[in-house]
């Protein structure tokens, strides 16, 4: 457990995340029982920027759960820096942040970015030191000591976030973490992830409904198709590198023609290539 | 401002009650209304309802006309920390036993549908059934130096009645975290302990103040009366039979005991207010009352 401020994640050449033939199944109350993923498999290296798109439940979430071991996969493995997930979990490789930032409204802003190093024994003097730290990273400056009531929705999902990096990850699981929040924070809160994981080298897994917000951020984008969830596509992004991720680039000739390109793989047609100038 | 406007409130309810209890005895015969032989509305006598004023008086004189009898206000203050004493002592257990109950019912599924029914039977036995039993099972009680006291039974029987609405409420609340928040416990790899600590002990806070207040009241009552069954003196509830007996001599005595136990209830109930106020960041989200 690394509580150091500026430790960058360990180079790795094994893949942050493998899924190898996993499928999920719920079980349901009379028998019948709800596929939400059959025989996936996908490879996810470490420092990659990898979206989950799809329709409303195709299993986006529940990969996304699989990986960070709070659901058991019905068949197949998935092995998390070349470890079981379960284990990954217990060491703490990932950070993990949901649609709803999910804060201890008892606890300041602050006290909840330290919630994981607490949790893991850190010492007071580092995790403050830490915590503050990310409060100037996610712009909260002034709100370090302010309970999440009195912040707006995309300041808490922000300071959700920050909890998610305290403790310097290698693999950030997102899902639709900016899916609460209106445009303009949104292209904003973007912006700086891709700066955040620029900084960070981390590798992301990043569940999202937007088309734009995955071809803006992704090296490569995942399209997945419902009952049972299957990857359907695996689109290059190739966007250049994460420094180049600017508010430019979302006016790009490229990124239009990306757009278009993963709106073509989720409704299998080619209607979508007329509408793509008029991508958000 | 809300909490001043409270108290405003609460005084004010006072001054109608001592209107009323004035303005019914200035009015109502003084031998009551009785259809039939039966009394449908309370005599007005002095000795069945004395003047606000007489009784004031009363409180100021002595206890008895024993020479050098301390007046009847500091005895009945002194009864009445007693009493609020062994409330106490019977609050703090019946909170602890509450907490530990529904720590083992949110822990062990089994245990909640196991323990649930005798918690919730538990409060069906009467408080005078009970009385005698426990002062019975206390003559056994013998640990070295240590001698089961009458006192210690009445707190017995006070922390009986409170545990019970703080294990149901410490329950409910143990149970309330969202599923994010247990995901997330889950996600840092902690184990149940921690979680308890850390999530569910706080976020029970909100469920937890009002059944301490709800506990506080019953350990009052369960005082009161367990001092009459037990027979324990030193208190306001034996005061009150105690002086019952003087009525018809001195018919003002009787209402100071009574005085004492409002205040008894009153204290206990502020004293959880401060506790609620001490929690109040572990409160922020609740709806105010
Ligand atoms: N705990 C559960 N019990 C039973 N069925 C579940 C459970 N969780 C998910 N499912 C089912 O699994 C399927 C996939 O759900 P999932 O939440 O992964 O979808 P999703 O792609 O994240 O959808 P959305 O975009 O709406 O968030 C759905 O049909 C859902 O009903
Ligand atoms: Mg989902």
């Amino acid at each position: 457990m690394s509580a150091n401020a500026s430790a960058a994640p360990r180079p790795s050449t094994e893949p942050a995340v493998e899924i190898v033939g996993v499928g999920k199944v719920f079980p349901g109350r009379r028998g019948a029982g709800v596929t939400a993923l059959e025989d996936v498999s996908l490879q996810i290296e470490a420092g990659e920027f990898v979206s989950l798109i799809g329709p409303s439940g195709c299993g986006k979430s529940t990969m996304l759960r699989l990986i960070a071991d709070l659901d058991a996969p019905s068949s197949g493995t998935v092995n998390v820096f070349g470890k079981p997930a379960r284990q990954a979990r217990l060491d703490q490789d990932y950070g993990i942040a949901f649609q709803q930032a999910g804060l201890l409204p008892w606890r300041t802003v602050r006290e909840n970015i330290e919630l994981p190093l607490q949790l893991h024994g850190a010492g007071r003097a580092a995790r403050r030191a830490r915590a503050d730290e990310l409060i100037e990273l996610v712009g909260l400056g002034d709100f370090g000591d302010k309970h999440p009531d009195q912040l707006s929705g995309g300041m808490q999902q922000r300071v959700a976030i920050a909890r998610s990096l305290v403790e310097s990850p290698r693999l950030l699981l997102m899902d639709e973490p900016f899916g609460a929040l209106d445009e303009m924070t949104r292209e904003r809160m973007q912006t700086e992830l891709a700066r955040l994981r620029a900084e960070t080298g981390a590798a992301v897994v990043f569940v999202t409904h937007s088309i734009p917000e995955a071809v803006y951020l992704s090296d490569r984008v995942v399209v997945m198709s419902p009952r049972p969830g299957r990857i359907v596509r695996l689109l290059d992004m190739r966007l250049g590198s994460a420094q180049e991720r600017t508010d430019a680039l979302r006016e790009d000739e490229h990124f239009f023609e990306r757009v278009s390109a993963v709106r073509e793989a989720l409704h299998g047609d080619a209607v979508a290539s007329v509408q793509g100038k008029e991508a958000r | 401002m809300k909490r001043l406007r409270g108290a405003m409130l609460g005084i004010a309810g006072i001054v109608l009650l001592g209107v009323l209890w004035e303005a019914y005895k200035a009015l109502a015969p003084a031998n009551g209304v009785a259809i039939n032989g039966l009394t449908v509305l309370p005599r007005t006598s002095d000795a069945a309802m004395p003047h606000l004023s007489t009784m004031l008086q009363r409180a100021l004189d002595p206890v008895s006309s024993v020479p050098g009898s301390a007046p009847l206000w500091a005895a009945v203050l002194q009864a009445s920390a007693f009493t609020l004493s062994v409330a106490a002592v019977g609050w703090l257990v019946g909170v602890i036993v509450g907490l530990v109950i529904a720590t083992i019912m949110q822990r062990f599924r089994t245990a909640e549908s196991a323990l649930l029914p005798w918690v919730v039977l538990s409060q069906t036995v009467p408080l005078i059934a009970l009385a005698p039993l426990v002062k019975r099972w206390g003559t056994f009680v013998h640990l070295g130096a240590f001698d089961w006291q009458d006192w210690m039974s009445v707190a017995l029987i006070a922390s009986y009645l409170a545990f019970f609405p703080v294990s149901i409420g410490a329950l409910r609340g143990f149970s309330s975290p969202e599923r994010a928040h247990l995901d997330l416990m889950r996600a840092y790899g902690v184990g149940w302990w921690r979680t308890h600590l850390r999530l569910r002990v706080p976020a029970s806070v909100p469920y937890l103040v009002p059944a301490l207040r709800l506990a506080a009241a019953n350990a009052v009552i369960g005082t009161v009366v367990a001092e009459v069954s037990i027979g324990l003196s030193g208190g306001v509830g034996r005061m009150i039979i105690d002086f019952a007996q003087t009525g018809s001599s001195d018919p003002a005595k009787q209402w100071a005991p009574i005085f004492g136990a409002v205040i008894v209830g009153l204290v206990a109930a502020g004293a959880v207010v401060l506790i609620g106020l001490a929690l109040g960041k572990y409160r922020r989200n609740e709806v105010p009352a």
